[in-house]
């Protein structure tokens, strides 16, 4: 079995996604080959090594100087046509999975997306569905089996490989640079929704945008960010950016302190790896107090003010 | 400007996903359906199109025939016409379904004109596969972009936005174009009164699904394991804010 991972990567800089890749793949073979795409990649061989490549496939081409969607696909496709691996693999990213999306479409293959478990002995594969909240198993019946990997389910391993760096020819059509990224706006510094370490999100019980104040003070005191669920997002009180859940954001900060929000499964698949949830909701049988490590049942409207009052209490 | 956008059919599934006893269907014995967000998001887009430039938007969708429910949903917020391809099952693997689609869309563009942008959703909310557009745009020999958060348009071509871990992408397109369109794009409108009474009367254009069944093929949905947890309760109303903060203490949140 020849195991080949799809290196993400974005200017020469790695996608920690990508070590979770590789992760995956010695799960299936202790022999693995890295595919790294663009020339701004080569720096990237000996970490690659260093999590258990052993072979790295360089792909030069002036199309890849920087990342496009179809030139990527392409360049996967090429390199299944002349290494023959068993399988390829790639996180399940948004670039992972439209980058592993186009090479299928390009070698009319099946893939399959956001796995979590591979039998290779059967190709029975269990992924899954609903950003998270059910699993499917499913059989892959293909020449070269494209799958991609969730993203969060495997941890990245140090692994010593050889690395032997190898040159892959590619013949790229310049056409293909008609979805290479044209401008970038570089993203400023500071604490995303994403890798906030405390959040207080609020669902349609605040009520207003006006509503929102109160847990702004609170998460400001604490140095946290403000979240969401999608009937705040919906009404128009909060830009889609601070919404929590399954078309949202994944948050996984120390603590979530949800504010009316009732947890649907599509918010809770967004907010499930928070180390711990406080709930603070009037119904003591919403989903969100019932699966919360902590509540207070009641109306966010007094709670919310009279812990920021407490804490200045004590802390000044 | 001829737009087509391409929605599924899936449950509304509240608090939990319950399954049928044979493991192959979301229960939705008490669930209504709609469209994810994604695509939801994506009709709206196109009526913005077609209002800023003009022409026309169409709505295809393959599923089931109660799928027609989405279908005129979508024509009750602006969406000209509706295409449906119909199957006895809920959903066909990724291959098939792209594969119909696409053939489908040949179809349509022989008698009534190219479509200049073809939107999809990012993923669909049930399968989450991420491949359907760009299987549909590589078969039409179109540019795909997925992930989008922004379009503008200028004569024949397109700005497509798009946010990555390191910023904001754009990407500059020629139409003919196709893209998988994120939800924030853009805040879908309700249907008013006039539109839900407009798109009953609007023609469901029914067309033959025809696609080979792809190397993919479900055998069973499992419950995902449910993080069990012994809530502690730590008051009630206002007066439990001495509980939180010193929860807050003991985290280590509050120094
Ligand atoms: C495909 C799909 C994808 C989706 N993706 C997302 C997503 O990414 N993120 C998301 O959030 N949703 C998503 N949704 C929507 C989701 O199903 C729910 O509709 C939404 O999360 C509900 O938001 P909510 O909890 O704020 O509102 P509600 O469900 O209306 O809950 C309000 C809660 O507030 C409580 N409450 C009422 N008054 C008070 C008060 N005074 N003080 C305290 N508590 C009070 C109530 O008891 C209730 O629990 C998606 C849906 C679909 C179909
Ligand atoms: N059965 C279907 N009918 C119409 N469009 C679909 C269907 N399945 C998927 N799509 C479209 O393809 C996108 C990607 O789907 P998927 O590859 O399943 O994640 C969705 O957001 C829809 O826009």
């Amino acid at each position: 079995m020849t195991v080949l991972v799809v290196i993400e990567h974005d200017r020469g800089t790695l996608a920690p996604a990508s070590l979770e890749a590789l992760a995956a793949a010695l799960r299936l073979d202790p022999h693995v080959e890295a595919l790294t795409i663009g020339a701004t990649a080569d720096a990237l061989a000996p970490e690659l090594a260093a999590h258990g490549a052993a072979v790295v496939h360089q792909v030069h081409a002036a199309v890849l100087s920087d990342y496009g969607p179809e030139a990527w696909g392409e360049v996967v496709a090429q390199a299944v046509r002349v290494l023959r691996p068993t399988v390829v693999l790639a996180c399940g990213t948004d670039r992972g999975n439209e980058v592993m999306a186009q090479a299928a479409a390009r070698l009319d293959l099946p893939m399959v997306a956001n796995c979590v478990e591979i039998d290779a002995a059967t190709w029975t594969i269990t992924r899954v569905r609903w950003g998270g909240s059910l699993l499917e198993q499913c059989t892959l019946s293909a020449a070269t089996k494209l799958v991609t990997f969730a993203h969060h389910s495997h941890e990245a391993t140090p692994s010593v490989a050889a690395g032997a760096v190898v040159s892959l020819v590619v013949e790229l059509d310049p056409s293909l640079s008609r979805t290479v990224v044209t401008e970038r706006v570089e993203r400023t510094a500071g604490v995303t929704l994403a890798t906030a370490p405390l959040v207080v999100g609020g669902g349609r019980a605040v009520g207003s945008a006006e509503g929102f104040a109160p847990l702004e003070a609170l998460a400001a005191r604490l140095g946290g960010v403000v979240g969401c669920s999608r009937a705040v997002t919906n009404n128009g009180w909060r830009n889609h950016t601070d919404q929590v859940g399954q078309t949202g954001t994944r948050i996984a900060p120390d603590l979530y302190i949800a504010c009316g929000i009732s947890g649907a499964i599509q918010h809770w698949v967004g907010a499930m790896a928070s180390k711990q949830i406080l709930a603070i909701n009037t119904d003591p049988e919403a989903n969100m107090v019932t699966k919360a490590d902590y509540a207070v049942i009641g109306d966010l409207h007094t709670v919310v003010p009279a812990i920021t009052a407490e804490i200045i209490r004590r802390n000044g | 400007m001829r737009v087509l956008v391409c929605v599924k059919r899936v449950p509304a599934p509240g608090a939990k996903i319950n399954l049928t006893a044979d493991g192959q269907a979301v229960d939705t014995a008490y669930l209504a359906f709609t469209t994810s967000p994604h695509e939801e998001c994506a009709v709206e887009a196109a009526v913005q199109l077609v209002e800023q430039s003009g022409g026309e938007s169409t709505v295809l969708t393959l599923g089931p025939t109660q799928a027609d429910e989405q279908l005129r949903y979508a024509a009750s917020i602006g969406i000209n016409k509706a295409v449906l391809l119909s199957i006895e099952t809920a959903e066909w693997d990724p291959q098939r379904t792209a594969s119909a689609i696409a053939s489908a869309i040949r179809d349509v563009e022989a008698t009534d004109g190219a479509f200049d942008i073809v939107l999809f959703g990012n993923e669909s909310a049930d399968s989450g596969n991420f491949q359907v557009g760009v299987r549909v745009a590589h078969a039409l020999g179109r540019p795909m972009v997925n992930g989008v958060k922004g379009i503008e348009i200028d004569a024949s071509s397109v700005r497509a936005r798009r946010e990555a871990d390191a910023g904001v992408e754009v990407y500059s397109l020629q139409m003919p174009v196709v893209l998988g369109v994120k939800e924030g794009i853009n805040l879908p409108r309700y249907p008013t009164l006039k539109g839900r009474l407009a798109s009953k009367k609007v023609e469901v254009a029914q067309v033959a699904p025809v696609g080979e069944r792809g190397g993919q093929q479900m055998i069973t949905l499992v419950q995902a394991a449910e993080q069990v947890s012994q809530t502690i309760v730590l008051g009630h109303g206002p007066e439990a804010a001495p509980a939180v903060v010193d929860l807050l203490e003991e985290l280590g949140i509050l120094k």
